[in-house]
């Protein structure tokens, strides 16, 4: 492939005539291989293959007139509160005082969860609620959200923690009953909304 | 015992194929990918398995960064609406800025993350110190003065009667409060839809949106 024919027209020549000596026309391809990979190697990485993809994301109008705002159905309610280093807080329904519903999981086993709550509920009835913490990160609010869609779960609010519940938050967290003062008075205000 | 005398063979391989193959797939990864936009906020999206591609043109763009700092863009296909905006901001809140400064926000990729009282000194700014600022961000987790509202009221004013894709662009680890104070901006403005963008990511198996893509 990468050579020539240089075998002579087939003439002999004549006696005296020096033959000069062939050459072979065979190159060395292995530093054009290298050429070839180390190229390739630098698209890769500076290049972007994927194009990147948007989540469409609706929101409710904030109203105030009873007449306007969603009934849920507190027992078909699965309320998600999203804390820090991933961690979830969950519960079934409406908030025991004693919070004795009040559980812990984490973003691999949510799933589980929320299917087993889609089954046992109605379809009519069942709503999650979705309660992202001051801890909690984008990247959690979005896998969240994408967890919504993978489980079609058609309806789902996003509301902001109450008092209470980010004090057992706090609580299962730390331990001490309030390793973080600052953090209960900041939700406060919200829990109105 | 008859000796054996294995032939010699010649080590070299011939490289044509393997050159062959390397720059097929070099001229294939050229031809179908595209460079990274040079970007100054580094940004990390999260994935999701979202497949409708993120809108290119007309983008007014709100970016999070990882200490989630607010950033505010629009792309450069819509340079007059950008002029409407930088206009519009100017004259909501009294900011003088001299029409250099104006310009100076007319630059391609110009974002600003900066308080409306900074915003002057930071216009003045040239392109390359600019982008080496450390920006402190829109302010947006004070409700009462969710600067950022400000920003989307313009932006949706200069897009009256046109489409305007708003994308919101965050970083994994942004914490939520930013987040909460861009939607607040949103529905402020009585904006409620709007995309986030993201990294695609396949559907785990065996759930029920991925029985739904099956059929």
């Amino acid at each position: 492939m990468a050579e020539m024919d240089t075998s002579g027209g087939g003439h002999k020549k004549g006696p005296g005539v020096k033959k000069a000596k062939k050459l072979s026309t065979r190159v060395d391809l292995t530093p054009m291989v290298d050429l070839g990979f180390l190229l390739i190697t630098f698209f890769i990485f500076t290049t972007t293959m994927s194009q990147p993809t948007a989540m469409k994301l609706i929101l409710p109008k904030d109203t105030d007139k009873p007449e306007e705002q969603n009934k849920v159905k507190a027992s078909g309610a699965l309320t998600l509160m999203l804390s820090k280093n991933n961690s979830i807080f969950y519960y079934e329904g409406e908030l025991e005082p004693t919070g004795a519903n009040f559980k812990s999981t984490n973003f691999k086993d949510v799933r589980d969860i929320i299917i087993n709550k889609k089954k046992s509920t109605k379809a009519d009835d069942f709503v999650v609620v979705i309660k992202p913490g001051p801890e909690s990160t984008y990247k959690n609010t979005v896998d969240i959200l994408d967890e919504m869609t993978i489980n079609e779960v058609k309806r789902y609010a996003m509301v902001d923690l109450f008092s209470i519940e980010q004090q057992l938050i706090t609580a299962s967290e730390g331990g001490a009953p309030m390793p973080q003062p600052g953090a209960a008075p900041a939700a406060a205000p919200a829990a109105g909304q | 015992m008859p000796k054996f005398k294995l032939p010699r063979k010649s080590t070299s391989v011939d490289m044509t194929a393997m050159c062959d193959v390397a720059f097929l797939l070099l001229s294939f990864f050229i031809l179908t990918t595209k460079f990274k936009p040079a970007e100054a906020l580094a940004v990390t999206t999260p994935k999701s398995v979202s497949t409708n591609p993120a809108e290119q043109k007309k983008v007014v763009m709100i970016t999070m960064d990882k200490k989630g700092s607010i950033y505010f863009s629009m792309s450069d296909d819509a340079a007059e609406q950008k002029q409407e905006v930088i206009d519009k901001v100017n004259e909501l809140k009294g900011l003088n800025l001299t029409p250099a400064e104006k310009k100076s926000f007319m630059r391609p990729a110009a974002y600003v993350g900066v308080p409306f009282s900074q915003l002057k000194s930071y216009l003045d700014q040239p392109a390359e110190t600019a982008a080496k600022l450390a920006l402190p961000g829109i302010p947006v987790t004070d409700t009462l003065n969710n600067e950022l509202a400000v920003w989307v009221r313009a932006a949706q004013e200069a897009f009256k009667g046109e489409k305007m894709s708003l994308l919101v662009k965050g970083d994994n680890e942004a914490k939520y409060p930013s987040f909460k104070g861009v939607i607040d901006a949103f529905k402020k403005n009585e904006i409620f839809k709007f995309q986030m963008i993201t990294d695609p990511e396949g559907v785990p198996p065996g759930t029920d949106l991925y029985k739904t893509r099956e059929k």
